[in-house]
Protein backbone atom coordinates (compact mmCIF):
# COMPACT_ATOMS: atom_id res chain seq x y z
CA UNK A 1 0.00 0.00 0.00
CA UNK A 2 1.17 3.51 -0.75
CA UNK A 3 -0.18 6.10 1.64
CA UNK A 4 0.12 9.80 1.09
CA UNK A 5 -0.88 12.18 3.87
CA UNK A 6 -1.47 15.86 3.40
CA UNK A 7 1.12 16.41 0.73
CA UNK A 8 1.87 19.93 -0.50
CA UNK A 9 4.55 20.84 -2.97
CA UNK A 10 5.56 24.18 -4.35
CA UNK A 11 8.27 25.58 -6.62
CA UNK A 12 9.14 29.06 -5.40
CA UNK A 13 5.81 30.60 -4.56
CA UNK A 14 3.83 28.57 -7.07
CA UNK A 15 1.85 25.68 -5.62
CA UNK A 16 2.31 22.61 -7.80
CA UNK A 17 0.53 20.08 -5.59
CA UNK A 18 -2.00 20.96 -2.90
CA UNK A 19 -3.61 18.94 -0.21
CA UNK A 20 -2.97 15.49 -1.60
CA UNK A 21 -4.07 12.56 0.54
CA UNK A 22 -4.31 9.23 -1.15
CA UNK A 23 -4.08 5.58 -0.42
CA UNK A 24 -3.33 3.24 -3.25
CA UNK A 25 -4.31 -0.36 -2.62
CA UNK A 26 -1.92 -3.23 -3.17
CA UNK A 27 -2.46 -5.55 -6.06
CA UNK A 28 -4.07 -2.93 -8.23
CA UNK A 29 -3.45 -1.22 -11.51
CA UNK A 30 -4.01 2.47 -10.92
CA UNK A 31 -4.34 4.90 -13.79
CA UNK A 32 -3.41 8.50 -13.05
CA UNK A 33 -5.20 10.83 -15.45
CA UNK A 34 -5.50 14.56 -15.88
CA UNK A 35 -4.65 17.38 -18.27
CA UNK A 36 -1.12 18.58 -19.08
CA UNK A 37 0.40 20.37 -16.13
CA UNK A 38 -1.99 18.82 -13.61
CA UNK A 39 0.92 17.60 -11.48
CA UNK A 40 0.87 13.89 -12.36
CA UNK A 41 4.59 13.61 -13.00
CA UNK A 42 5.40 15.68 -9.93
CA UNK A 43 3.29 13.40 -7.74
CA UNK A 44 4.96 10.30 -9.16
CA UNK A 45 8.42 11.81 -8.72
CA UNK A 46 7.65 12.68 -5.11
CA UNK A 47 6.50 9.11 -4.50
CA UNK A 48 9.80 7.93 -5.98
CA UNK A 49 11.94 10.29 -3.81
CA UNK A 50 13.08 12.18 -6.92
CA UNK A 51 11.87 15.46 -5.48
CA UNK A 52 12.36 16.53 -1.88
CA UNK A 53 9.38 16.11 0.41
CA UNK A 54 8.39 19.61 1.57
CA UNK A 55 5.48 18.73 3.78
CA UNK A 56 3.32 15.71 4.37
CA UNK A 57 4.22 12.07 4.55
CA UNK A 58 4.53 9.23 2.08
CA UNK A 59 4.85 5.57 3.02
CA UNK A 60 5.35 2.66 0.66
CA UNK A 61 4.60 -0.77 2.12
CA UNK A 62 4.97 0.82 5.53
CA UNK A 63 8.40 2.26 4.68
CA UNK A 64 8.57 5.98 5.33
CA UNK A 65 10.09 7.68 2.32
CA UNK A 66 11.79 10.30 4.45
CA UNK A 67 13.76 7.79 6.53
CA UNK A 68 14.18 4.66 4.43
CA UNK A 69 17.61 4.23 2.80
CA UNK A 70 17.38 4.67 -0.94
CA UNK A 71 18.89 1.28 -1.77
CA UNK A 72 16.28 -0.52 0.31
CA UNK A 73 13.59 1.54 -1.38
CA UNK A 74 14.92 0.48 -4.79
CA UNK A 75 13.95 -3.12 -4.04
CA UNK A 76 10.38 -2.04 -3.25
CA UNK A 77 9.58 0.66 -5.76
CA UNK A 78 10.73 1.46 -9.29
CA UNK A 79 9.93 4.46 -11.44
CA UNK A 80 10.13 5.00 -15.16
CA UNK A 81 10.27 8.67 -16.12
CA UNK A 82 8.27 10.50 -18.74
CA UNK A 83 11.33 11.21 -20.86
CA UNK A 84 13.79 8.39 -21.35
CA UNK A 85 17.20 8.74 -22.90
CA UNK A 86 20.73 7.89 -21.91
CA UNK A 87 23.82 9.87 -22.75
CA UNK A 88 26.10 6.84 -22.77
CA UNK A 89 26.38 4.28 -25.53
CA UNK A 90 24.76 1.09 -24.24
CA UNK A 91 23.28 -2.03 -25.73
CA UNK A 92 19.67 -2.93 -24.98
CA UNK A 93 20.74 -5.96 -22.93
CA UNK A 94 23.08 -3.79 -20.85
CA UNK A 95 20.33 -1.26 -20.16
CA UNK A 96 17.82 -3.91 -19.13
CA UNK A 97 20.56 -5.46 -16.99
CA UNK A 98 20.73 -2.30 -14.87
CA UNK A 99 17.23 -3.15 -13.64
CA UNK A 100 18.87 -5.89 -11.56
CA UNK A 101 21.42 -3.52 -10.01
CA UNK A 102 19.51 -2.99 -6.73
CA UNK A 103 19.66 -6.76 -6.23
CA UNK A 104 23.33 -7.38 -7.00
CA UNK A 105 25.16 -4.00 -6.84
CA UNK A 106 27.37 -4.78 -9.81
CA UNK A 107 27.89 -8.54 -9.44
CA UNK A 108 25.11 -10.22 -11.43
CA UNK A 109 24.29 -13.85 -10.68
CA UNK A 110 22.64 -16.45 -12.90
CA UNK A 111 19.19 -15.56 -11.54
CA UNK A 112 19.78 -11.92 -12.49
CA UNK A 113 20.74 -12.86 -16.03
CA UNK A 114 17.60 -15.00 -16.32
CA UNK A 115 15.43 -12.12 -15.13
CA UNK A 116 17.02 -9.86 -17.75
CA UNK A 117 16.37 -12.32 -20.56
CA UNK A 118 12.79 -12.77 -19.37
CA UNK A 119 12.22 -9.00 -19.45
CA UNK A 120 13.80 -8.78 -22.90
CA UNK A 121 11.46 -11.52 -24.13
CA UNK A 122 8.42 -9.98 -22.49
CA UNK A 123 8.85 -6.76 -24.47
CA UNK A 124 9.73 -8.39 -27.76
CA UNK A 125 13.26 -7.00 -27.61
CA UNK A 126 15.06 -10.22 -28.51
CA UNK A 127 15.85 -9.05 -32.09
CA UNK A 128 17.40 -5.83 -30.76
CA UNK A 129 19.02 -7.08 -27.57
CA UNK A 130 22.55 -6.72 -28.95
CA UNK A 131 21.94 -3.33 -30.54
CA UNK A 132 22.89 0.05 -29.19
CA UNK A 133 20.06 2.24 -27.91
CA UNK A 134 20.84 5.00 -30.38
CA UNK A 135 20.18 2.54 -33.19
CA UNK A 136 16.56 1.95 -32.14
CA UNK A 137 13.26 3.65 -32.92
CA UNK A 138 11.44 5.71 -30.30
CA UNK A 139 9.02 2.94 -29.40
CA UNK A 140 11.79 0.35 -29.20
CA UNK A 141 13.72 2.60 -26.80
CA UNK A 142 10.56 3.00 -24.71
CA UNK A 143 10.17 -0.79 -24.55
CA UNK A 144 13.81 -1.15 -23.50
CA UNK A 145 13.24 1.21 -20.58
CA UNK A 146 10.02 -0.60 -19.66
CA UNK A 147 11.94 -3.87 -19.69
CA UNK A 148 14.56 -2.38 -17.37
CA UNK A 149 11.84 -1.28 -14.96
CA UNK A 150 10.22 -4.72 -15.09
CA UNK A 151 13.55 -6.43 -14.48
CA UNK A 152 13.85 -4.46 -11.24
CA UNK A 153 11.07 -6.74 -9.99
CA UNK A 154 9.62 -4.45 -7.31
CA UNK A 155 6.32 -4.59 -5.44
CA UNK A 156 5.47 -1.16 -6.87
CA UNK A 157 6.06 0.20 -10.34
CA UNK A 158 5.41 3.86 -11.14
CA UNK A 159 5.23 4.44 -14.88
CA UNK A 160 5.03 7.98 -16.23
CA UNK A 161 3.26 7.78 -19.58
CA UNK A 162 4.43 4.25 -20.43
CA UNK A 163 2.38 4.31 -23.63
CA UNK A 164 4.49 7.09 -25.15
CA UNK A 165 5.77 6.17 -28.59
CA UNK A 166 4.06 2.78 -28.59
CA UNK A 167 1.91 1.65 -31.51
CA UNK A 168 -1.59 0.34 -30.83
CA UNK A 169 -0.52 -3.29 -30.65
CA UNK A 170 2.33 -2.64 -28.24
CA UNK A 171 0.24 -0.25 -26.17
CA UNK A 172 -2.50 -2.85 -25.72
CA UNK A 173 0.05 -5.57 -25.07
CA UNK A 174 1.64 -3.42 -22.37
CA UNK A 175 -1.64 -2.66 -20.61
CA UNK A 176 -2.64 -6.32 -20.79
CA UNK A 177 0.77 -7.33 -19.41
CA UNK A 178 0.46 -4.85 -16.55
CA UNK A 179 -3.04 -6.10 -15.71
CA UNK A 180 -1.80 -9.69 -15.87
CA UNK A 181 1.18 -8.95 -13.64
CA UNK A 182 -1.05 -7.32 -11.07
CA UNK A 183 -3.47 -10.24 -11.13
CA UNK A 184 -0.88 -13.02 -11.07
CA UNK A 185 1.65 -11.68 -8.61
CA UNK A 186 -0.27 -9.19 -6.51
CA UNK A 187 2.14 -6.47 -7.49
CA UNK A 188 0.96 -2.90 -7.94
CA UNK A 189 1.32 -0.48 -10.81
CA UNK A 190 0.60 3.24 -11.04
CA UNK A 191 0.62 4.50 -14.61
CA UNK A 192 0.04 7.98 -15.99
CA UNK A 193 -2.27 7.52 -18.95
CA UNK A 194 -3.51 10.15 -21.39
CA UNK A 195 -5.58 7.85 -23.57
CA UNK A 196 -8.55 7.48 -21.25
CA UNK A 197 -9.84 4.33 -22.91
CA UNK A 198 -6.74 2.40 -21.88
CA UNK A 199 -7.51 3.38 -18.32
CA UNK A 200 -11.15 2.42 -18.84
CA UNK A 201 -10.28 -0.98 -20.26
CA UNK A 202 -7.52 -2.10 -17.90
CA UNK A 203 -7.28 -0.04 -14.72
CA UNK A 204 -8.86 -1.18 -11.46
CA UNK A 205 -8.49 2.19 -9.90
CA UNK A 206 -8.45 5.66 -11.44
CA UNK A 207 -7.10 8.83 -9.88
CA UNK A 208 -7.96 12.09 -11.65
CA UNK A 209 -5.90 15.23 -11.06
CA UNK A 210 -6.28 18.84 -12.08
CA UNK A 211 -4.46 22.00 -10.99
CA UNK A 212 -2.37 20.07 -8.50
CA UNK A 213 -5.33 18.54 -6.70
CA UNK A 214 -7.02 15.20 -6.76
CA UNK A 215 -10.50 15.72 -8.15
CA UNK A 216 -11.71 12.14 -8.09
CA UNK A 217 -10.56 8.63 -7.33
CA UNK A 218 -12.18 5.23 -7.30
CA UNK A 219 -13.15 2.39 -9.58
CA UNK A 220 -12.87 3.10 -13.30
CA UNK A 221 -16.68 3.02 -13.77
CA UNK A 222 -17.18 5.54 -11.00
CA UNK A 223 -14.57 8.04 -12.15
CA UNK A 224 -14.81 7.88 -15.92
CA UNK A 225 -18.12 9.63 -16.31
CA UNK A 226 -19.20 12.19 -18.87
CA UNK A 227 -19.45 15.06 -16.41
CA UNK A 228 -16.21 14.40 -14.67
CA UNK A 229 -14.13 13.90 -17.81
CA UNK A 230 -15.65 16.91 -19.56
CA UNK A 231 -14.77 19.03 -16.53
CA UNK A 232 -11.36 17.45 -16.14
CA UNK A 233 -10.22 18.16 -19.67
CA UNK A 234 -12.40 21.23 -20.31
CA UNK A 235 -13.69 19.65 -23.46
CA UNK A 236 -16.96 17.81 -24.06
CA UNK A 237 -16.71 14.02 -24.10
CA UNK A 238 -19.29 11.28 -24.32
CA UNK A 239 -19.10 8.03 -22.46
CA UNK A 240 -20.88 4.92 -23.63
CA UNK A 241 -20.35 1.36 -22.47
CA UNK A 242 -18.60 -1.51 -24.12
CA UNK A 243 -18.27 -4.97 -22.57
CA UNK A 244 -19.39 -3.51 -19.27
CA UNK A 245 -16.54 -0.98 -19.30
CA UNK A 246 -16.80 2.74 -19.98
CA UNK A 247 -15.91 3.73 -23.55
CA UNK A 248 -14.94 7.36 -23.93
CA UNK A 249 -15.75 9.14 -27.18
CA UNK A 250 -14.30 12.52 -27.84
CA UNK A 251 -17.29 14.63 -28.57
CA UNK A 252 -16.08 16.34 -31.68
CA UNK A 253 -14.88 13.28 -33.51
CA UNK A 254 -17.89 11.33 -32.34
CA UNK A 255 -20.38 13.76 -33.81
CA UNK A 256 -18.27 13.95 -36.92
CA UNK A 257 -18.40 10.21 -37.28
CA UNK A 258 -22.12 10.26 -36.66
CA UNK A 259 -22.57 13.00 -39.22
CA UNK A 260 -20.45 11.12 -41.71
CA UNK A 261 -22.48 7.98 -41.32
CA UNK A 262 -25.67 9.97 -41.81
CA UNK A 263 -24.17 11.52 -44.92
CA UNK A 264 -24.60 15.02 -43.53
CA UNK A 265 -21.14 16.41 -44.12
CA UNK A 266 -20.36 18.41 -47.24
CA UNK A 267 -18.45 16.56 -49.97
CA UNK A 268 -15.28 18.48 -49.27
CA UNK A 269 -15.17 17.13 -45.73
CA UNK A 270 -15.98 13.63 -46.79
CA UNK A 271 -13.10 13.58 -49.23
CA UNK A 272 -10.53 14.73 -46.70
CA UNK B 1 34.03 -7.04 -16.04
CA UNK B 2 34.81 -5.67 -19.48
CA UNK B 3 33.71 -7.82 -22.40
CA UNK B 4 36.05 -9.53 -24.81
CA UNK B 5 36.35 -6.82 -27.44
CA UNK B 6 37.34 -4.36 -24.70
CA UNK B 7 39.89 -6.75 -23.25
CA UNK B 8 41.56 -6.92 -26.65
CA UNK B 9 41.73 -3.14 -26.80
CA UNK B 10 43.15 -3.00 -23.27
CA UNK B 11 45.76 -5.63 -24.09
CA UNK B 12 46.74 -3.87 -27.32
CA UNK B 13 47.08 -0.48 -25.63
CA UNK B 14 49.10 -1.98 -22.78
CA UNK B 15 51.45 -3.55 -25.31
CA UNK B 16 51.93 -0.24 -27.13
CA UNK B 17 52.50 1.62 -23.87
CA UNK B 18 55.15 -0.89 -22.74
CA UNK B 19 56.81 -0.68 -26.14
CA UNK B 20 56.97 3.10 -26.21
CA UNK B 21 58.15 3.16 -22.60
CA UNK B 22 61.01 0.83 -23.52
CA UNK B 23 61.98 3.02 -26.48
CA UNK B 24 61.78 6.09 -24.25
CA UNK B 25 64.01 4.46 -21.64
CA UNK B 26 66.67 2.79 -23.75
CA UNK B 27 66.84 4.60 -27.07
CA UNK B 28 70.31 5.94 -27.83
CA UNK B 29 71.71 5.01 -24.46
CA UNK B 30 75.37 4.15 -24.08
CA UNK B 31 78.68 5.28 -22.77
CA UNK B 32 79.03 6.89 -19.37
CA UNK B 33 76.39 8.33 -17.08
CA UNK B 34 74.11 5.44 -17.91
CA UNK B 35 72.48 5.23 -14.52
CA UNK B 36 72.08 8.98 -14.30
CA UNK B 37 70.32 9.13 -17.65
CA UNK B 38 68.16 6.13 -16.83
CA UNK B 39 67.04 7.70 -13.54
CA UNK B 40 66.24 10.95 -15.30
CA UNK B 41 64.26 9.16 -17.99
CA UNK B 42 62.43 6.95 -15.52
CA UNK B 43 61.36 9.99 -13.51
CA UNK B 44 60.02 11.68 -16.60
CA UNK B 45 58.32 8.51 -17.76
CA UNK B 46 56.54 8.14 -14.44
CA UNK B 47 55.44 11.78 -14.70
CA UNK B 48 54.10 11.39 -18.23
CA UNK B 49 52.16 8.26 -17.36
CA UNK B 50 50.73 9.84 -14.20
CA UNK B 51 49.66 12.99 -16.01
CA UNK B 52 48.26 11.18 -19.07
CA UNK B 53 46.22 8.72 -17.04
CA UNK B 54 45.05 11.37 -14.54
CA UNK B 55 43.74 13.77 -17.17
CA UNK B 56 42.11 10.98 -19.15
CA UNK B 57 40.30 9.49 -16.18
CA UNK B 58 39.35 12.88 -14.74
CA UNK B 59 37.77 13.77 -18.07
CA UNK B 60 35.81 10.53 -18.38
CA UNK B 61 34.54 10.90 -14.80
CA UNK B 62 33.56 14.50 -15.37
CA UNK B 63 31.72 13.68 -18.58
CA UNK B 64 29.79 10.97 -16.76
CA UNK B 65 28.64 13.41 -14.08
CA UNK B 66 27.78 16.06 -16.64
CA UNK B 67 26.10 13.51 -18.97
CA UNK B 68 27.90 15.25 -21.80
CA UNK B 69 30.80 14.57 -24.17
CA UNK B 70 31.90 18.13 -24.81
CA UNK B 71 32.53 19.28 -21.26
CA UNK B 72 35.90 18.61 -19.62
CA UNK B 73 37.33 19.69 -16.28
CA UNK B 74 39.62 22.17 -17.99
CA UNK B 75 36.85 23.66 -20.14
CA UNK B 76 34.92 24.10 -16.88
CA UNK B 77 37.86 25.88 -15.27
CA UNK B 78 39.17 23.24 -12.83
CA UNK B 79 42.84 23.85 -13.57
CA UNK B 80 42.32 27.62 -13.58
CA UNK B 81 40.87 27.21 -10.08
CA UNK B 82 43.94 25.27 -9.00
CA UNK B 83 46.25 27.96 -10.37
CA UNK B 84 44.22 30.62 -8.61
CA UNK B 85 44.71 28.75 -5.35
CA UNK B 86 48.46 28.73 -5.93
CA UNK B 87 48.48 32.44 -6.69
CA UNK B 88 46.48 33.25 -3.59
CA UNK B 89 48.91 31.14 -1.61
CA UNK B 90 51.89 33.10 -2.96
CA UNK B 91 50.03 36.31 -2.21
CA UNK B 92 49.22 35.36 1.34
CA UNK B 93 52.55 33.90 2.47
CA UNK B 94 54.81 36.00 0.26
CA UNK B 95 57.48 34.82 -2.10
CA UNK B 96 60.00 33.73 0.52
CA UNK B 97 57.31 31.95 2.44
CA UNK B 98 56.20 30.22 -0.74
CA UNK B 99 59.66 28.90 -1.41
CA UNK B 100 60.10 27.82 2.20
CA UNK B 101 56.88 25.82 2.46
CA UNK B 102 57.34 22.08 2.29
CA UNK B 103 56.25 21.29 -1.28
CA UNK B 104 54.42 18.09 -0.34
CA UNK B 105 52.56 19.75 2.50
CA UNK B 106 51.67 22.72 0.32
CA UNK B 107 50.48 20.34 -2.38
CA UNK B 108 48.24 18.41 0.03
CA UNK B 109 46.71 21.61 1.37
CA UNK B 110 46.02 22.84 -2.16
CA UNK B 111 44.34 19.56 -3.04
CA UNK B 112 42.13 19.73 0.04
CA UNK B 113 40.97 23.27 -0.71
CA UNK B 114 40.50 22.34 -4.36
CA UNK B 115 38.22 19.41 -3.49
CA UNK B 116 36.14 21.64 -1.25
CA UNK B 117 35.77 24.45 -3.79
CA UNK B 118 35.13 22.16 -6.74
CA UNK B 119 32.44 20.34 -4.77
CA UNK B 120 30.74 23.61 -3.86
CA UNK B 121 30.98 25.17 -7.30
CA UNK B 122 30.42 22.27 -9.64
CA UNK B 123 28.27 20.22 -7.30
CA UNK B 124 25.64 22.94 -7.49
CA UNK B 125 26.13 23.47 -11.18
CA UNK B 126 25.95 19.81 -12.17
CA UNK B 127 24.01 18.25 -9.32
CA UNK B 128 21.10 17.28 -11.51
CA UNK B 129 23.08 16.71 -14.66
CA UNK B 130 23.88 19.61 -16.92
CA UNK B 131 20.46 20.12 -18.43
CA UNK B 132 21.21 23.28 -20.33
CA UNK B 133 24.51 22.41 -21.97
CA UNK B 134 25.29 25.68 -23.75
CA UNK B 135 24.67 27.59 -20.53
CA UNK B 136 26.86 25.19 -18.58
CA UNK B 137 29.71 25.55 -21.06
CA UNK B 138 29.37 29.29 -20.95
CA UNK B 139 29.38 29.29 -17.16
CA UNK B 140 32.51 27.16 -17.16
CA UNK B 141 34.30 29.35 -19.66
CA UNK B 142 33.37 32.45 -17.67
CA UNK B 143 34.51 30.84 -14.43
CA UNK B 144 37.81 29.90 -16.08
CA UNK B 145 38.35 33.43 -17.35
CA UNK B 146 37.38 34.81 -13.96
CA UNK B 147 39.83 32.55 -12.11
CA UNK B 148 42.60 33.43 -14.57
CA UNK B 149 41.96 37.17 -14.32
CA UNK B 150 41.95 37.07 -10.54
CA UNK B 151 45.22 35.12 -10.68
CA UNK B 152 46.62 37.71 -13.07
CA UNK B 153 45.38 40.61 -11.00
CA UNK B 154 46.71 39.24 -7.73
CA UNK B 155 50.07 38.32 -9.20
CA UNK B 156 50.45 41.74 -10.80
CA UNK B 157 50.05 43.52 -7.48
CA UNK B 158 52.68 41.21 -6.07
CA UNK B 159 56.25 42.18 -6.78
CA UNK B 160 57.75 41.20 -10.16
CA UNK B 161 59.66 38.29 -8.68
CA UNK B 162 56.51 36.79 -7.31
CA UNK B 163 54.83 37.34 -10.66
CA UNK B 164 57.54 35.25 -12.28
CA UNK B 165 56.97 32.46 -9.78
CA UNK B 166 53.27 32.43 -10.65
CA UNK B 167 53.96 32.61 -14.36
CA UNK B 168 56.29 29.64 -14.17
CA UNK B 169 53.45 27.43 -12.98
CA UNK B 170 50.89 28.80 -15.43
CA UNK B 171 51.81 26.95 -18.61
CA UNK B 172 51.80 23.26 -19.43
CA UNK B 173 55.07 21.65 -20.29
CA UNK B 174 55.47 17.94 -20.72
CA UNK B 175 59.21 18.38 -21.15
CA UNK B 176 59.84 19.59 -17.62
CA UNK B 177 57.96 17.77 -14.92
CA UNK B 178 57.89 19.04 -11.36
CA UNK B 179 59.96 16.20 -9.91
CA UNK B 180 59.59 17.21 -6.28
CA UNK B 181 55.86 16.41 -6.43
CA UNK B 182 56.15 13.30 -8.56
CA UNK B 183 56.14 10.78 -5.74
CA UNK B 184 53.24 12.18 -3.69
CA UNK B 185 51.37 13.14 -6.87
CA UNK B 186 51.83 9.72 -8.43
CA UNK B 187 50.71 7.93 -5.28
CA UNK B 188 47.65 10.13 -4.86
CA UNK B 189 46.71 9.76 -8.53
CA UNK B 190 47.08 5.97 -8.30
CA UNK B 191 44.80 5.96 -5.27
CA UNK B 192 42.15 8.05 -7.03
CA UNK B 193 42.32 5.91 -10.16
CA UNK B 194 41.91 2.77 -8.06
CA UNK B 195 38.90 4.37 -6.35
CA UNK B 196 37.38 5.21 -9.73
CA UNK B 197 37.82 1.59 -10.88
CA UNK B 198 36.17 0.36 -7.69
CA UNK B 199 33.22 2.67 -8.38
CA UNK B 200 32.87 1.68 -12.03
CA UNK B 201 29.55 -0.13 -11.62
CA UNK B 202 28.11 2.85 -9.73
CA UNK B 203 29.43 5.19 -12.39
CA UNK B 204 27.53 3.15 -14.97
CA UNK B 205 24.34 3.70 -12.99
CA UNK B 206 25.13 7.40 -12.56
CA UNK B 207 25.48 7.68 -16.35
CA UNK B 208 21.86 6.55 -16.78
CA UNK B 209 20.72 9.95 -15.53
CA UNK B 210 19.23 11.00 -12.23
CA UNK B 211 15.76 9.46 -12.58
CA UNK B 212 16.99 5.97 -13.40
CA UNK B 213 19.89 6.20 -10.95
CA UNK B 214 17.64 7.13 -8.03
CA UNK B 215 15.10 4.51 -9.03
CA UNK B 216 17.90 1.92 -8.92
CA UNK B 217 18.88 3.00 -5.44
CA UNK B 218 22.07 4.98 -6.12
CA UNK B 219 22.72 7.77 -3.65
CA UNK B 220 22.86 10.23 -6.46
CA UNK B 221 23.97 13.41 -4.75
CA UNK B 222 26.69 11.64 -2.78
CA UNK B 223 27.95 9.92 -5.92
CA UNK B 224 28.07 13.19 -7.86
CA UNK B 225 30.11 14.87 -5.11
CA UNK B 226 32.41 11.87 -4.72
CA UNK B 227 33.07 11.78 -8.46
CA UNK B 228 33.73 15.52 -8.57
CA UNK B 229 36.15 15.11 -5.66
CA UNK B 230 38.08 12.46 -7.61
CA UNK B 231 38.15 14.78 -10.61
CA UNK B 232 39.39 17.69 -8.49
CA UNK B 233 42.24 15.65 -7.03
CA UNK B 234 43.31 14.21 -10.39
CA UNK B 235 43.30 17.65 -12.03
CA UNK B 236 45.28 19.08 -9.11
CA UNK B 237 47.91 16.38 -9.50
CA UNK B 238 48.32 16.83 -13.23
CA UNK B 239 48.29 20.61 -13.02
CA UNK B 240 50.88 20.55 -10.24
CA UNK B 241 53.14 18.25 -12.28
CA UNK B 242 53.01 19.88 -15.73
CA UNK B 243 50.68 22.88 -15.53
CA UNK B 244 47.24 23.41 -17.05
CA UNK B 245 46.29 21.23 -20.01
CA UNK B 246 43.38 22.36 -22.16
CA UNK B 247 41.83 20.09 -24.75
CA UNK B 248 43.98 17.01 -24.24
CA UNK B 249 41.42 15.35 -21.96
CA UNK B 250 38.65 15.91 -24.49
CA UNK B 251 40.69 14.21 -27.19
CA UNK B 252 41.55 11.22 -25.02
CA UNK B 253 38.00 10.74 -23.71
CA UNK B 254 36.68 10.93 -27.27
CA UNK B 255 39.17 8.30 -28.45
CA UNK B 256 38.36 6.08 -25.45
CA UNK B 257 34.63 6.18 -26.13
CA UNK B 258 35.37 5.22 -29.70
CA UNK B 259 37.69 2.37 -28.76
CA UNK B 260 35.60 0.79 -25.99
CA UNK B 261 32.97 -1.77 -26.99
CA UNK B 262 30.38 0.12 -24.96
CA UNK B 263 30.30 2.85 -22.33
CA UNK B 264 30.68 0.58 -19.31
CA UNK B 265 33.22 2.19 -17.01
CA UNK B 266 34.98 -1.08 -16.21
CA UNK B 267 36.33 -0.90 -19.77
CA UNK B 268 36.15 2.83 -20.43
CA UNK B 269 38.36 3.88 -17.51
CA UNK B 270 41.34 1.60 -18.21
CA UNK B 271 41.14 2.29 -21.94
CA UNK B 272 41.08 6.05 -21.38
CA UNK B 273 43.95 5.90 -18.89
CA UNK B 274 46.06 3.83 -21.27
CA UNK B 275 45.36 6.08 -24.26
CA UNK B 276 46.23 9.19 -22.23
CA UNK B 277 49.52 7.71 -21.04
CA UNK B 278 50.34 6.31 -24.47
CA UNK B 279 49.85 9.62 -26.29
CA UNK B 280 52.13 11.45 -23.88
CA UNK B 281 54.87 8.79 -23.74
CA UNK B 282 54.90 8.04 -27.47
CA UNK B 283 54.47 11.71 -28.37
CA UNK B 284 57.23 12.91 -26.07
CA UNK B 285 59.54 10.15 -27.35
CA UNK B 286 58.98 11.25 -30.93
CA UNK B 287 59.27 14.98 -30.32
CA UNK B 288 62.18 14.86 -27.89
CA UNK B 289 64.25 12.12 -29.48
CA UNK B 290 63.44 12.10 -33.18
CA UNK B 291 62.85 15.82 -33.61
CA UNK B 292 64.77 17.31 -30.70
CA UNK B 293 61.80 19.47 -29.79
CA UNK B 294 60.98 18.57 -26.18
CA UNK B 295 58.53 21.47 -25.74
CA UNK B 296 56.38 20.85 -28.82
CA UNK B 297 54.16 17.99 -27.68
CA UNK B 298 51.79 20.13 -25.62
CA UNK B 299 51.20 22.45 -28.57
CA UNK B 300 50.43 19.58 -30.93
CA UNK B 301 48.21 17.76 -28.44
CA UNK B 302 46.32 20.94 -27.64
CA UNK B 303 45.88 21.69 -31.32
CA UNK B 304 44.50 18.21 -32.02
CA UNK B 305 42.23 18.45 -28.97
CA UNK B 306 41.01 21.87 -30.04
CA UNK B 307 40.18 20.57 -33.50
CA UNK B 308 38.30 17.67 -31.91
CA UNK B 309 36.34 20.15 -29.78
CA UNK B 310 35.34 22.09 -32.89
CA UNK B 311 34.42 18.84 -34.61
CA UNK B 312 32.14 17.84 -31.73
CA UNK B 313 30.50 21.26 -31.70
CA UNK B 314 29.98 21.37 -35.44
CA UNK B 315 28.64 17.84 -35.62
CA UNK B 316 26.16 18.93 -32.98
CA UNK B 317 27.27 16.00 -30.81
CA UNK B 318 26.64 17.98 -27.69
CA UNK B 319 25.05 15.00 -26.02
N1 LIG C 1 10.90 22.96 -12.05
C1 LIG C 1 9.71 23.55 -12.14
N2 LIG C 1 9.58 24.86 -11.92
C2 LIG C 1 8.39 25.47 -12.01
N3 LIG C 1 7.27 24.84 -12.33
C3 LIG C 1 7.33 23.54 -12.58
C4 LIG C 1 8.55 22.82 -12.50
N4 LIG C 1 8.29 21.53 -12.82
C5 LIG C 1 6.99 21.47 -13.08
N5 LIG C 1 6.41 22.65 -12.93
C6 LIG C 1 4.98 22.96 -13.11
O1 LIG C 1 4.28 22.07 -12.31
C7 LIG C 1 3.07 21.71 -12.92
C8 LIG C 1 2.90 20.21 -12.90
O2 LIG C 1 3.88 19.63 -13.76
P1 LIG C 1 3.86 18.08 -14.06
O3 LIG C 1 5.05 17.78 -14.89
O4 LIG C 1 3.72 17.34 -12.78
O5 LIG C 1 2.54 17.93 -14.92
P2 LIG C 1 1.92 16.64 -15.60
O6 LIG C 1 0.59 16.44 -15.02
O7 LIG C 1 2.87 15.51 -15.54
O8 LIG C 1 1.75 17.14 -17.11
P3 LIG C 1 1.98 16.36 -18.50
O9 LIG C 1 0.72 15.63 -18.79
O10 LIG C 1 2.16 17.47 -19.48
O11 LIG C 1 3.15 15.50 -18.36
C9 LIG C 1 3.09 22.32 -14.31
O12 LIG C 1 2.26 23.44 -14.33
C10 LIG C 1 4.52 22.72 -14.52
O13 LIG C 1 4.59 23.87 -15.31
MG1 LIG D 1 3.97 14.49 -16.90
Amino acid sequence: MIEIHDLHYRVGAAPILSDISLSLPEGSLTALIGPNGAGKSTLLRLMARLEPLQSGRITVEGLDLATTPTDAMARTLAIMGQQNSVASRLRVRELVGFGRWPHHQGRPRAADREAVEAAIDAFGLQPFAGRFLDELSGGQVQRAFLAMTFAQDTAWMLLDEPLNNLDVAHARALMARLAQLVQDTGRSVVAVVHEVNYAAAWADHVVAMKHGRIVAQGAAEAVLTEDLLSDLYDTPVEVSRHDGRPLVLHHHSHSRIADLSRGRLPDRARLS
Amino acid sequence: MPERASWQVIAGLTGLLVLSSLVWMFQGIGGGNRSFILTLRATKLAGLITVGASIAIATVLFQTVAANRVLTPSIMGFDALYLLLQTLLVASVGITGFAMLDPTLKFLAEIAVMVLLAGLLFGTLLGRGARDIPRTILTGVILGVLFRSISGFVSRILDPNAYAVVQSVSFASFGSINASLLLPGGLIAAGMIAAAFALSSRLDVLALGRTAAVSLGLRHRRMVLLTLALVAVLVSVSTALVGPVGFFGLLVAGLAHGAAASDRHAALLPIAGLIGALILVAGQTIFERAMSQPATLSVVVEFAGGLFFLYLLMKGRIR
